[in-house]
């Protein structure tokens, strides 16, 4: 919180990366990676109730009868994509280049509402076309909410970064703009990770089954 | 210390980001795989699930330590435990639940 | 028209019942009281810069105290009209949906809103100061997570006069707690109240998680820290770990009766075992939240009062890491008897023995501190010794249920409800009395009475001894929770009349103990020192109240105990006298954390009624809240030199 408090882990800040370099944003990261953490126990008991339900299906559409591999494969490349180009954005940071950053993190959200956009086509034709909404079945259920808690987080991950870019343009790059910029790596980057398991646990497990 | 000075030199942004690229093409080939073993092979369907489910875990662990930079920070030590002790608790709650309502599946 | 409106009103109000009459007049009345007070004094100023908009820990710390306090209150009155009806047989003081309603709020208010804001109250009181920092990391999240207690506490509260309670238990299983089976609003309540002051406690989870590790005073390794800091530490691992959990239940349960998705249903292939399941998996980590954070207590109280270091230092901290990871795999244990297979009871019974264990070796560190300490027998040292032999009564019975085949006996019956009950108030309820008196000249800068409060304090645990002790064998002969009434004629009725003797005698011992808070605020030996106990911790160290800032200079710490340290003569934790004073960095009050905690009210309170225009406007309220605090930038400021050598000189500790 502040100068005087910083103390026992007085290590040479001002030889790490801007973000790190006041106590704040050290205290901040740290936290985050926490909530990350947190996030993981919130996700895996979501993957739990899904796999549980996955097979009471009511004598409603099944995975295997729902599931198609092409707009999977394409939401999958493109939130990759998004993690790659996240990633760049972060080196741009540590190059305090504040065009490359503002680039690359303006392709990471596009690449996001694409995904997004993908997704909600998703949901629509099961729930419209196929007849088969969240109400349908207790995997149904599990497979909206799932999913769905997913894409919210992805969607309010493009509207944080909105607001980052708009104090990146307006301050440059600083202690604490660097450190949100950083942050906001970190979460896509972890709702990444969620989708591989998504992928996994539901899409192919669910062609398997 | 040398992730230190490894930052360093990330920050005064020498050189091609070849974590990056390497991260992305090992997913890429990894998401792949996975497809390929799930719908191309016809193998049994536990050992298709243990097969994927690890491909999963390992390419988490790429994000994790290529894109995340887990390691970085003043104590690193406390957010890789803090992430150990939300995996424990993932694992608790998904192996738990499944083995718990086993009969239910 | 008006027939319309009649119709609404007497839906959206409870009616029917006296009682309830009653308590809309009086709430009624006390909020007209609370508003023309403050009018009359022209208090609305102070209480909005003073208390609403603060990001001081301390007065955070106040505020869960006393909303906690009321909140028990409340949860007390339910436990003496349960008692009331069951005194004998065949009582009609209560109908059965109204026992049914008492008994969940009851339960829930205890845990959810009196226990964890107690113990919340006590750790932004005491674990800042013990660790010789400012504030904590997130002072304005610690704000957040206050007022979205308070205001989730409001709105579980509010359903008792509008649109009706909860009746579903606590523990509000499936599929009874379902749409299908208990339509209308309580339910809904539940699971909004709840779900918003447990975003609250995530929050206060991280934060002193990351303040703990993050910001000790310099030479305060974290085997240098007190024990009840290490117990908040441990704590906050759990509460960040467990509540996830729970907030996707509740948020499954809210999604199934709400938008009828069929996840605990018994319709379209929900699985109601999986509540349990879910809600366990937090249920039981919870048990450990409002555990461990006493333990600290005690362990700081008996070593103050013993006049000893703590016995077995290292091994109080390994035994709380033993619980931290044992602790979320024996949630199984609350449902042995719902048919799962063998393996599976076995190893939760298996876990759930062996975190019996480091709680085991805890309770004989305390006794060793004991022996042969120059014990004072203070307030907070009654309710400590008089933890150890009743807490260790429901731990044996704990390890008694904890075996599956002989669970199939005693489940549900008062047997458990008696264990239960012998740890959450002979461990969390002494506690936080106990941290109350002691850390009470902390907070306030004088003393509760010690007269008062020994009275207060044997009234109350010998009542509480004569309501649970013969609970135990009223559940052996049979009676089971949960029933609003028995015939005559199976034996219970002696026992009955006890337990309801014992119920009232701690009702008296709360009020006196309230008492005792108005007398002392009035005539209570002031705190001049800021160490009236000879504590060993650097709480003493600063004034009693301690200044905004704690600490004008940060001490150095170099072994534990280390305000004893300082006061014989060694070093550590004396702040290093030639250090000057520097202006101090702090931050700014802030009113976005209670009107964004009120637009979460106005969200969740759209959510119970399904009125989604109320609902969605609340909360895109939240959300504009979050963004504009992201744009703000300047929210620190500094204190002056000068000011600080006003405040120092002002409680005699300018040098």
């Amino acid at each position: 919180m502040t100068n005087a408090t910083l103390s026992l882990h007085e290590k040479d800040q001002s030889k790490m990366p801007l973000e790190y370099t006041t106590e704040e944003g050290d205290l901040r990261i740290f936290g985050f990676w926490i909530f990350l953490a947190a996030e993981l126990v919130l996700f895996g008991t979501l993957f739990g109730t899904y796999l549980v339900l996955q097979s009471h299906t009511a004598g409603g559409p099944t995975a295997k009868d729902l599931f198609e591999i092409g707009p999977v494969m394409a939401e999958t490349i493109i939130l990759l994509m998004s993690s790659f180009t996240c990633g760049l954005s972060t080196i741009e940071l540590r190059r305090h280049n504040k065009k490359g950053l503002i680039g690359w993190m303006s392709v990471t959200i596009l690449l996001g509402l694409v995904f997004i956009g993908l997704e909600a086509n998703e949901f629509y034709t099961y729930a419209v076309h196929e007849g088969a909404p969240l109400s349908r079945s207790a995997f149904l259920s599990g497979f909206f909410v799932l999913l769905g808690t997913h894409g919210a987080h992805v969607s309010l991950g493009i509207v944080w970064i909105i607001g980052i870019l708009l104090q990146l343009g307006k301050r440059g790059i600083t202690p604490v703009t660097a450190r949100k910029a950083f942050m906001a790596g970190l979460y896509w980057h972890f709702l990444d990770v969620v989708w591989i398991f998504i992928f996994t646990a539901v899409y192919l497990t669910g062609l398997v089954i | 210390m040398d992730e230190n000075q490894k930052q360093m030199s990330e920050r005064m942004g020498a050189g091609f980001p070849w974590k990056q690229v390497i991260g992305l093409l090992l997913s890429l080939a990894l998401t792949f795989l996975a497809l390929w073993i799930a719908v191309g092979l016809s193998l049994p369907v536990p050992v298709t699930l243990t097969i994927i489910v690890g491909l999963a875990i390992f390419q988490a662990f790429i994000q994790l330590f290529l894109f995340m930079h887990v390691t970085e920070g003043t104590e690193p030590v406390h957010q890789l435990i803090g992430i150990l002790f939300g995996i424990y608790v993932a694992f608790a709650i998904v192996g738990g639940t499944l083995w718990i309502l086993a009969y239910a599946l | 028209m008006i027939d319309s409106i009649k119709s609404f009103m007497g839906w959206f109000f409870v009616t029917g019942d006296p009682m309830i009459y009653g308590a809309d007049a009086s709430i009624a009345l006390a909020s007209i009281g609370i508003v023309a007070v403050l009018t009359y004094f022209k208090k609305w100023k102070w209480l909005w810069e003073e208390w609403l908009t603060s990001v001081d820990h301390k007065k955070i710390g106040i505020m869960y105290i006393i909303a906690a306090l009321l909140m028990l209150f409340r949860g007390g009155v339910d436990a003496l009209m349960m008692r009331t009806q069951l005194t004998l047989p065949n009582m009609h003081f209560l109908d059965a949906e109204h026992y049914n309603q008492v008994f969940t709020t009851h339960g829930t208010i205890m845990i959810i809103f009196v226990a964890m804001p107690f113990i919340f109250g006590l750790m932004n009181i005491a674990v800042p100061l013990q660790i010789g920092a400012r504030d904590v990391a997130y002072p304005f999240l610690n704000a957040l997570s206050f007022w979205l207690f308070f205001v989730g506490a409001m709105l579980f509260n509010l359903s008792f006069v509008i649109g009706g309670s909860p009746d579903a238990g606590w523990s509000s299983y499936a599929p009874y707690a379902g749409a299908e089976m208990n339509p209308g609003v309580g339910q809904n309540y539940y699971l909004l109240g709840v779900q918003i002051s447990g975003i609250g406690s995530l929050a206060t989870g991280i934060n002193f998680l990351v303040t703990i590790l993050k910001m000790r005073a310099p030479g305060m390794t974290l085997f240098k820290m007190p024990m009840f800091t290490w117990s908040i530490l441990i704590t906050s691992v759990i509460v960040v770990f467990a509540f996830p959990a729970f907030t996707v239940a509740l948020a499954l349960m809210t999604i199934d009766r709400l938008f009828g998705a069929h996840f605990f249903t018994i319709a379209a292939g929900g699985s109601p075992m999986l509540w349990a399941n879910l809600f366990w998996f937090w249920g039981h980590p919870e048990v450990y939240i409002v555990l461990l954070p006493v333990f600290g207590i005690f362990s700081e109280v008996i070593a103050t009062f013993a006049h000893k270091t703590l016995f077995g230092y290292a091994v109080m901290v390994w035994s709380m890491v033993a619980i931290s990871l044992l602790s979320f795999i024996t949630w199984l244990h609350h449902f042995f008897t719902m048919g799962n297979t063998a393996p599976v009871n076995a190893f939760f019974s298996i876990s759930t023995m062996l975190i019996a264990i480091p709680t085991g070796v805890k309770i004989f560190n305390w006794l060793f501190t004991l022996n042969k300490g120059r014990i004072q027998f203070t307030t907070p040292m009654l309710w400590a010794l008089a933890f150890i032999p009743n807490f260790t009564i429901g731990g044996v019975t704990g390890v008694m249920l904890a075996m599956a085949p002989a669970d199939y006996q005693y489940h549900n019956s008062y047997f458990l409800v008696a264990h239960f009950h012998s740890t959450l108030i002979a461990g969390t309820v002494f506690g936080i009395f106990c941290g109350l008196h002691y850390w009470w000249p902390k907070m306030f800068g004088y003393l509760l009475d010690e007269t008062k409060g020994k009275w207060s304090f044997w009234i109350f645990m010998i009542s509480f001894n004569i309501c649970f002790m013969p609970m135990y064998f009223l559940g052996l002969m049979g009676m089971t929770r949960r029933m609003y009434t028995y015939p005559a004629g199976l034996g219970w009725t002696p026992i009955n009349v006890v337990m309801t003797i014992g119920a009232f005698g701690m009702g008296a011992g709360f009020i006196l103990m309230a008492y005792n808070i108005i007398w002392s605020a009035m005539h209570g030996k002031k705190d001049a020192t800021g160490d009236p106990w000879n504590g060993r911790t650097l709480e003493w160290a600063t004034a009693s109240p301690a200044a905004e800032y704690n600490f004008a200079r940060i001490p150095h710490v170099s072994e534990r105990d280390p305000f004893i340290a300082a006061k014989e003569g060694r070093k550590s934790g004396n702040a290093a006298s030639v250090q000057r004073y520097a202006p101090i960095h702090m931050p700014n009050n802030t009113g976005i954390p209670v009107i964004m905690a009120l637009l979460m009210f106005v969200a969740g309170f759209g959510c119970v009624f399904e009125w989604y225009w109320m609902a969605i406007p609340g909360a895109i309220g939240v959300i504009a809240c979050m963004i504009a605090r992201s744009f703000v930038y300047n929210d620190h400021y500094y204190i002056s030199v000068e000011e600080i050598k006003r405040t120092e000189s002002a409680t005699g500790r300018l040098s």
